[in-house]
């Protein structure tokens, strides 16, 4: 008999009809919104008069365009004009009654981190958020994906979503990453390797020796990452590491349930003869510290390669490089750590390990803005802060920040920037902005540089100045 | 939904550019409103007007010449639409008067979206966008929903045939909400959600 796979198993238990023509009508645990749709979202809904079904499972969180400035008030947006979209959020959400997060909130932070922190992400759920990154909550072992304002409205007067089945990929990572390679590094070299379409609209299942080796976090940082490569979403079973993750988390289990559903989750994993549409194997023990240098993700490379030959011209040019030439060694104007993908307490702690007594070089506009307010915290807890301060960077208030602009501050024009985040499409962070997407521990080795710096390379290249 | 679609010609702008991703299609800051509305404007803000904030027409880009301008159809190149998930594109695109997209393949969430707000967004080969993109310099396209097929009115006795399922096909043509189309099902959600309290109380006590 053929096995089934882990998304097979989170599909079927929630799948409640049949909703014709290869849909399905999946049942809803979790629905997540943030204030750039959420307000819309809920207003729509009640315009039409349709209530919330289950609001004690609905969750409004603030992050896309909060404030990040250090000391903020209740209502400051980051975008001019944009108040309007945190007080209309927060009035609906406690109009409806549904869990709001609000921007005073001690839990208030970006959703993709706040979610799996307090236990609203959980191993076998289903959920959904109008944000594309929701992707990352597979990391716990949950079906996890993001939809549109409009499914989510759907969601939320039906608690199903009527969704077609998608296609199985497995990506099987073995070997041991160097030191010094991250999450973000495989995963942007997957993306090198196979495009940014290679992931075929699939369910990718990660596993392998190199995923049971990573850090929840870690593991939160790859599937995150999962739909820059047009995958549907991503998953990983929950082992060990997971469950002491989510364990004693404000919204997980009760001391009473805590055995039930422990047990439950360790069964969530793909039966040995579960066949898979499409198989990539990667050796984890060749990849090496990676950087973009187009306007997509797939336009990648080392740190230490050259432009492609086979780069886009318009690529090129917006980013103003040339084909041939090193991307090390490019001075940049900008750092930026932070964000769903790289903002949780290990990827601060990775920068603070190489910005520990040095200083940000002269010209480089550095911030850091902690992933949720749980982060910072615990960062300040172990001094990271003045770790970061005394560098030189910038220290924020948590939130999606500098990762997409949304008009108010940002990097200049032209500004070469070496940033922790997901996306280096055209004006993402500004116009004419050109970001190089990295892991924090390069972002932190560049801004000290003052140049596009691998962490392994800093001590050459300060010599060299 | 109310828009409804069956037969559609109209004059098709081709943006021939891989992996355009919904920032291009609305930019961040030109999400202005708490509504699904006042979007059309900032439909490709940075490539449709000469500075950042303005709204004086970049002649270079294609949905400014005079020809183009009243565009109802797109024509992209693969993965359009990736990236965030704002529904704005849609709503922006909608607004603009956009009500076709032909493309070699799109963004999963974008190609939802497209969906529910009464877009008809087709994917097809290479070698056929390729040739509408030419023909749509030389006369209108048509896109035949109920045939599944488009054609060119430059390139004579020639036509190619598109995927589209059952469902999204009906929910198109007629114009159907699929709330209340699932809302038929409720009575199948709430017999799950009452066996689901017993073996996963953990999910119900928040």
């Amino acid at each position: 008999m053929q096995g089934k796979t882990l998304l097979d198993k989170l599909w079927d238990y929630h799948r409640v009809a049949d909703a014709g023509d290869g849909y399905d009508l999946l049942a809803i645990d979790r629905l997540l919104l943030h204030e750039r749709t959420g307000g819309v979202a809920l207003k729509s809904l009640a315009e039409r008069g349709l209530p919330v079904k289950a609001p004690d499972r609905v969750f409004a969180l603030m992050d896309h365009i909060v404030s990040f400035r250090e000391g903020r008030g209740r209502d400051e947006a980051r975008s001019p004009g944009g108040e309007v979209f945190i007080t209309q959020t927060r009035e609906m959400a406690q109009k409806e009654q549904i869990h709001l997060i609000d921007t005073d909130s001690p839990m208030q932070g970006i959703v993709h981190v706040v979610a799996p922190e307090k236990g609203i992400a959980l191993p076998g759920l289903s959920m959904v958020c109008p944000d594309s990154h929701t992707c990352s909550l597979g990391a716990l072992g949950a079906l996890a994906w993001g939809v549109g304002s409009s499914e989510a409205e759907h969601v939320m007067a039906t608690g199903a979503i009527r969704v077609k089945k998608p296609d199985q990929m497995q990506i099987v990572v073995n070997g041991e990453l160097q030191h010094g390679v991250s999450a973000k590094d495989l995963a942007l070299h997957l993306i090198a390797k196979h495009g940014a379409s290679g992931g075929k609209r699939c369910a990718i299942e990660f596993s392998g020796t190199t995923i049971d080796a990573l850090s929840v976090e870690e593991r939160l940082t790859l599937c995150n990452l999962a739909v820059e490569f047009a995958a549907f979403t991503a998953i990983i079973a929950p082992d060990k590491k997971t469950l002491d993750f989510v364990r004693d988390s404000e919204f997980g289990p009760q001391k009473n349930n805590i055995e039930k559903a422990e047990s439950m989750w360790l069964s969530l994993c793909s039966d040995d003869h579960a066949q898979f549409d499409e198989i990539i194997e990667i050796d984890a023990s060749q990849i090496k510290p990676q950087i973009s240098w187009g306007t997509s993700p797939e336009e990648t490379i080392g740190v230490d390669d050259v432009i492609p030959d086979t780069a886009s011209l318009k690529s090129l040019t917006y980013m103003g490089l040339q084909v041939g030439e090193k991307i090390q060694g490019k001075n940049i104007g900008g750092a930026f750590i932070g964000s769903c993908t790289n903002g949780r307490l290990s990827d601060l702690i990775s920068a603070s390990e190489i910005l520990r007594g040095q200083k940000v070089a002269a010209g480089v506009k550095a911030v850091c803005v902690p992933g949720s307010k749980t982060v910072k915290h615990e960062a300040e807890k172990l001094g990271l802060d003045q770790i970061f301060k005394q560098a030189g960077f910038e220290w924020g208030e948590p939130g999606c920040a500098m990762c997409f602009y949304a008009g108010g501050e940002t990097f200049p024009p032209e500004a070469r920037v070496v940033s922790s985040t997901n996306r280096n499409f055209e004006g993402r962070q500004g116009p004419g902005v050109r970001t190089h997407l990295a892991a924090p521990s390069v972002v932190a080795a560049s801004a000290i540089a003052g140049a596009i710096c691998s962490p392994s390379e800093l001590k050459n290249f300060k010599c060299e100045q | 939904m109310k828009k409804t679609f069956s037969r559609h010609s109209g004059v098709a702008a081709p943006l021939l550019i891989d992996n355009i991703d919904t920032d291009q299609i609305i930019p961040s800051r030109e999400m202005k409103t708490v509504s699904k509305e006042g979007l059309g404007e900032g439909l490709f803000a940075g490539w449709r007007y000469t500075e950042v904030g303005g709204r004086e027409p970049n002649q270079e880009f294609v949905l400014n010449q005079n020809s183009k301008i009243d565009s109802t159809i797109l024509i992209a190149g693969s993965n359009f639409g990736c990236g965030s998930s704002r529904e704005h594109a849609v709503w922006a695109l909608s607004e603009y008067g956009i009500r076709v997209i032909l493309a070699v393949s799109f963004g999963e969430i974008f190609h939802a979206n497209c969906l529910r707000n009464g877009i008809l967004a087709v994917s097809l080969s290479q070698d056929n966008i390729d040739a509408l993109a030419n023909a749509s310099n030389e006369g209108e396209i048509t896109v035949d929903l109920v045939e599944q097929t488009v054609s060119a009115a430059s390139i004579k006795d020639w036509k190619c045939d598109f995927e589209i399922g059952a469902y999204p096909k009906k929910m198109l043509m007629e114009g159907l909400c699929p709330i209340e189309m699932t809302l038929t099902n409720e009575k199948a959600i709430d017999a799950f959600l009452q066996v689901d309290k017993e073996t996963r109380p953990w999910v119900y006590t928040v």
